[in-house]
């Protein structure tokens, strides 16, 4: 039997039954005000916008869609918040708050995974086992910080800043509340902050939660909205510190349109990551490291490793090891714990990622898709890679954002580390060998701000995550993630 | 003999958790979890290998193999029974017309730490004894101080001895430590016609880990990739729950496929795992938790 | 007897370890305070800030992969030379204005701070460095790294000290730069340079352009290949135009609107870590 009759077959009789995530006791309210000044409240202009389940276009909820007057009753919340409250407590006290915050999240946790995969089409395995603990975990690493900042910047002490305006994406939605919310707080500061217009819910739901914790009024706001609540925060002049995660092109917008105002801002934007393979990796597992860097999230992942480089002398395994696990990957429905890829997050994402693939295709690359099956309603895309491309193409250069891989071959490794550095993005990469020095040597010349060696989108709130060049400047995590939000004296 | 030159693979274990964490989140239910503890069942191996074993024990396992649970009709028959060289004779008559195969460990079984003679030897007389399957153990020694070819030619030769019975090649993952070790050993083993290959003895820990088995399936699907040739495998010792038979089971499916969803290609080596299995069976039928009480111990 | 001519200097341009005059053969005159030196200044064109950075990138690799003991003692090389040079450097600066008493303090100043940044180079990595504990079997570490090319728009007021106060930890931390020199005090910048040339600091890693601010200010902060702007001073429309400008390729803008660069406070690690990227990296621990 010759190579190329040789063929795996996983569609096989035995077949996953639907294992659904009990939905029953979760708490949605038909409509969300925004969390101003520890309540909920509605807007003075009356205007509202759906939130719905990507998966089957259903009306999850109705949510407020703040204006510049809400937007300044929250900044003004939140100041008061800061100078009468916040900035003069003890700042372990602050600390037990954030604790709680942690605690609280962990003991709702199912119910934020389920909300979270509806409001936004993650697989609930993800949302369960990455999303929620990770939030949890963030809350918790820096309440642990609040009354230790004297250590963390040798030579120097550390005052807060004021009032800080987050704006933050839908990829991860609580996640990112959390990376954004729990340092700002630690650090002595108070929040606005406005979640994605796509995925609002579970940071209403942390709302419910800082109302639990009984946090002071006006320390954390949260005002829902499209672009023009964002603008809104962005121009505030009583806000102190921007902190964005979004798109570069927006990043860049925010930069411009905050120039001259004196306001501190990080940023954390796009990427195009280089996933490197080299002859001597562990092969089988690099495999799955490059599930992990581009199906996994459906490839809404601003790290994610959307460029492969795979060394040509094993290209042909590599590529055939991956077309057999993506015919394992299973796509349907968020709430089915059996779920690999889950719904695109939005009608227009999905639009942006079809056209992007259709780009590739006429642009000449050859693209390869799962022969999975879609459902009808929703919005879906099957992972797909790209062969025959080069540095040249447009799908290889732009982020496209969901489950696309374009793959390319190398010979050498200094022609891979200047193909991997080709690019004004520069938020990650990923390296994979089994000799230790070429590791070492190649992890230092990628110009990226999280190398991921033998590995891909690990994340832990003590490891210092963000971009260099158009990525985005300044960092999460870690006690990098505290220099953002305080000034040193 | 020949001079077997070892392909060197690197595994990097973290991944490889990674990957098995990931097969064992798979939620099983309803009628795919029916589906899958039948299945799991007809790949049971149901094994006794014990010093104090005799003729009085192995008649009634062989019983207890064709007989799981009366009570409950159309349940799948066992794939075989395992025993030591010494009860093959015992098990062959008590399993006279049924399609239950018989399964003999041989080559001085779980050490092998005998002569190549005694050892090739042995597998003669079990095949002799109505033996259809050979369950042999690698000399880890050998394999550890970097001597291939010896392994590759007891293998070979065991493979020969064997006639038409299929041989099992015993890796005793355990012992060998490292996944590159266990990657190494499965190709090798697979190169000198070993028809399954198999974790364990049972009878050291770690027996058959799922970093193990995972490993040792993907070295299969790559040895079929190279070759054509479809191994079988079998995962022993330590598999006493349904649960975890399921999850090897998603393990299988999601490596190697459909081709490899059969008692043929996949075994459990197992003894009270076919008990837990029935009792999953039942609770799924009946909708209740279920007691050992009401299911036959041999 | 005639008195003997002076020999003037002509102030030049320093780009790539060389020293050529302005591309564009413009020129403006420069008087002392007290009129009695008048000197034509290179009037830098964006050409000679292009020819610059392309000098700065080529020479970026090499700065920044010698080891960081190494560029301390090239650090300390240029201490040494602008200590040998103090009568120039004092005599410069009195031209420039400065009493004889502010001129010998900047000096001190000048090279206390060199042989400063010429300790931290192999430390401050050990400040600002990390093992994280992540809860997953990886070795996770944190380290900074030089951003890469940093344009530097030199303090108005300071060109000696503060020029050195936002160059050395730029180079420091492995860097290289392309420096506006102050305009209404250009002297002491360029004669700087000379001291660079000689003290084994290679082509290319810093260079010195005088120049009209209103002309040169957006290049600096608009070119797609630089990777960080340094502003020293306190006017408004300049910074804004920096800030906007470096939103074209999310410059890392850097603003300095302390003007007195004498105090401790204004020299320590922070301001190597102003120009360093953080990169994280994680590893596997298993067998």
């Amino acid at each position: 039997m010759s190579k190329k009759t040789r063929k795996l077959s996983f569609d096989t009789d035995w077949k996953f039954s639907p294992a659904l995530e009990n939905t029953e006791y979760i708490d949605i309210k038909k409509r969300y005000g925004l969390f101003i000044n520890g309540k909920f409240i509605p807007s003075k202009g009356k205007k509202f916008f759906d939130t719905i389940n990507p998966a089957n276009e259903d009306k999850i909820a109705e949510i407020t869609d703040a204006n510049s007057s809400d937007v300044s009753l929250a900044v003004q919340s939140a100041r008061s918040a800061y100078e009468k409250v916040w900035s003069k407590m003890n700042p372990s006290e602050r600390g037990k708050y954030i604790f709680r915050i942690a605690r609280l999240i962990q003991e709702r946790a199912r119910e934020f995974a389920v909300i979270e995969s509806l409001d936004g089409g993650k697989p609930i395995r993800e949302s369960k086992q990455v999303d929620i603990p990770l939030a949890s975990a963030h809350f918790f690493y820096y309440a642990g910080w609040a009354d230790k900042l004297n250590y963390a910047f040798p030579g120097r002490s550390a005052h807060s800043l004021g009032v800080a305006g987050q704006i933050i994406p839908w990829n991860f939605p609580l996640l990112m509340a959390a990376w954004k919310i729990a340092p700002a707080l630690a650090t002595g500061n108070t929040v606005v902050l406005k979640p994605a217009e796509t995925t609002p819910l579970t940071a209403l739901k942390l709302a419910e939660i800082i109302q639990e914790a009984d946090v002071p009024p006006g320390v954390v706001n949260i005002v829902t909205g499209g672009g023009a609540t964002g603008r809104a925060i962005v121009k505030h002049p009583d806000i102190d510190k921007i902190a964005f995660t979004g798109s570069t092109e927006v990043g860049k917008y925010i930069m411009d349109v905050i120039a001259g105002s004196g306001k501190k801002y990080t940023l954390e934007l796009g990427g195009k990551a280089a996933n490197i393979i080299f002859e001597d990796a562990a092969i089988n597992q690099a495999v799955e490291g490059i599930v992990d860097s581009i199906f996994f999230n459906q490839g809404h992942v601003c790290c994610a490793g959307s460029r492969l480089y795979v060394q040509e002398s094993i290209a042909q395994e590599v590529i055939r090891k991956l077309k057999d696990r993506m015919e394992t990957l299973v796509i349907g429905n968020p709430l089915d714990k059996n779920t690999d890829i889950g719904a695109i997050n939005s009608k227009m994402q999905l639009e942006k990622i079809c056209s992007y693939v259709d780009l590739g295709k006429s642009e000449g690359g050859a693209i390869h898709q799962s022969s999975c099956s879609l459902p009808e309603k929703g919005y879906w895309y099957p992972p797909t890679l790209f062969t025959d491309v080069s540095q040249s193409h447009r799908v290889v250069q732009e982020e496209i954002f969901g489950p696309v891989l374009a793959v390319q071959t190398f010979r050498t490794v200094d022609e891979v580390i200047s193909k991997a550095n080709n690019t004004p993005y520069g938020l990650s990469g990923g390296v994979w060998t089994e000799k230790g020095s070429k590791l070492f040597q190649v992890s230092k010349e990628i110009r990226a701000g999280v190398i991921w060696a033998n590995s891909f989108n690990k994340f832990d709130p003590g490891s210092p995550f963000g971009g260099y060049k158009e990525s985005g400047m300044g960092r999460e995590g870690g006690v990098e993630g505290l220099y953002s939000y305080v000034g040193l004296d | 003999m020949l001079n077997y030159q070892l392909q060197k693979y690197s595994i990097d274990q973290v991944g490889v958790a990674g990957r098995v964490q990931r097969l064992f989140s798979r939620s099983i239910k309803k009628e795919s979890k029916m589906q899958a503890l039948r299945l799991a069942l007809s790949m049971i191996d149901l094994t006794t290998l014990e010093g104090k074993d005799s003729p009085g024990k192995v008649k009634q396992l062989c019983y207890k193999a064709a007989h799981l649970h009366d009570q409950f009709p159309n349940l799948p028959k066992v794939a075989a029974v395992c025993v030591y060289p010494n009860m093959v004779k015992e098990a062959k008559n008590a399993l006279t017309g049924s399609l239950i195969k018989i399964a003999s460990v041989a080559t001085s079984f779980p050490s092998g730490m005998s002569t190549l003679k005694s050892k090739i030897q042995e597998v003669n007389r079990v095949v002799k004894d109505g033996a259809d399957e050979v369950d042999m153990v690698i000399s880890r020694g050998r394999f550890l101080q970097g001597d291939y070819s010896y392994v590759f030619d007891e293998i070979a030769q065991a493979k020969e001895a064997c006639g038409q019975a299929h041989l099992k090649v015993i890796l005793e993952a355990g012992e060998l430590v490292t996944l590159e070790n266990v990657c190494n050993a499965s190709e090798l083993a697979m190169e000198a016609g070993a028809d399954f290959i198999k974790t364990s003895t049972g009878k050291i820990t770690p027996a058959a880990t799922p970093q193990v088995v995972l490993v040792m399936l993907e070295a299969i699907r790559d040895f079929y990739i190279k070759t054509g040739k479809t191994v079988g495998m079998k995962p022993a010792g330590g598999i006493n729950t349904a649960k975890r038979a399921i999850q090897y089971l998603v393990m299988v499916r999601e490596t190697l496929g459909q081709g490899w969803m059969t008692p043929d290609k996949f075994r459990f080596g197992a003894s009270s795992l076919a008990n837990d299995v029935l009792m999953q069976i039942i609770k799924q039928k009946t909708n209740v938790y279920q007691s050992i009480n009401y299911f036959s111990i041999d | 007897m005639r008195n003997r001519l002076d020999i003037w200097k002509t102030y030049k341009l320093y780009i790539n370890g060389k020293f050529p005059r302005t591309e564009s053969g413009r020129y403006s005159k420069w008087t002392s305070p007290d009129k009695s030196v008048i000197i034509n200044v290179c009037r830098g064109s964006r050409k000679d800030f292009r020819n610059a950075i392309v000098a700065a990138r080529k020479s970026f690799d090499g700065w920044s992969n010698l080891s960081a003991f190494n560029r301390g003692q090239i650090l300390y090389r240029i201490g040494e030379m602008l200590e040998g040079r103090r009568d120039q450097f004092i005599n410069e600066l009195m031209i420039q204005g400065s009493t004889n008493k502010e001129a010998e303090q900047e000096l001190k100043q000048s090279i206390d701070r060199l042989i400063y940044y010429a300790g931290w180079t192999d430390k401050f990595q050990q400040i600002f460095s990390r093992v994280n504990p992540v809860s997953m079997p990886y070795f996770n570490f944190t380290v900074p790294e030089a951003t890469g090319i940093v344009a530097v728009i030199a303090p108005e007021n300071s060109s000696l000290l503060g020029l050195i106060s936002v160059v050395a930890p730029a180079i420091a931390g492995g860097n290289v730069c392309v420096v506006l020199a102050s305009s209404s005090k250009p002297l002491c910048s360029i004669t700087w340079a000379e001291v660079l040339h000689s003290s084994d600091v290679p082509a290319g890693v810093v260079n010195i352009i005088t120049g009209i601010k209103n002309e040169l200010l957006k290049h600096f902060s608009s070119h797609m290949d630089v990777n960080a702007v340094v502003y020293c001073g306190d006017k408004m429309k300049e910074i804004r135009t920096i800030e906007k400008m470096s939103s074209l390729n999310v410059k890392r803008a850097v603003i300095y609107q302390n003007t007195d660069w004498n105090p401790d406070t204004s020299q320590g690690p922070y301001y190597i870590l102003d120009t360093q990227e953080i990169k994280t990296t994680w590893h596997p621990i298993g067998i």
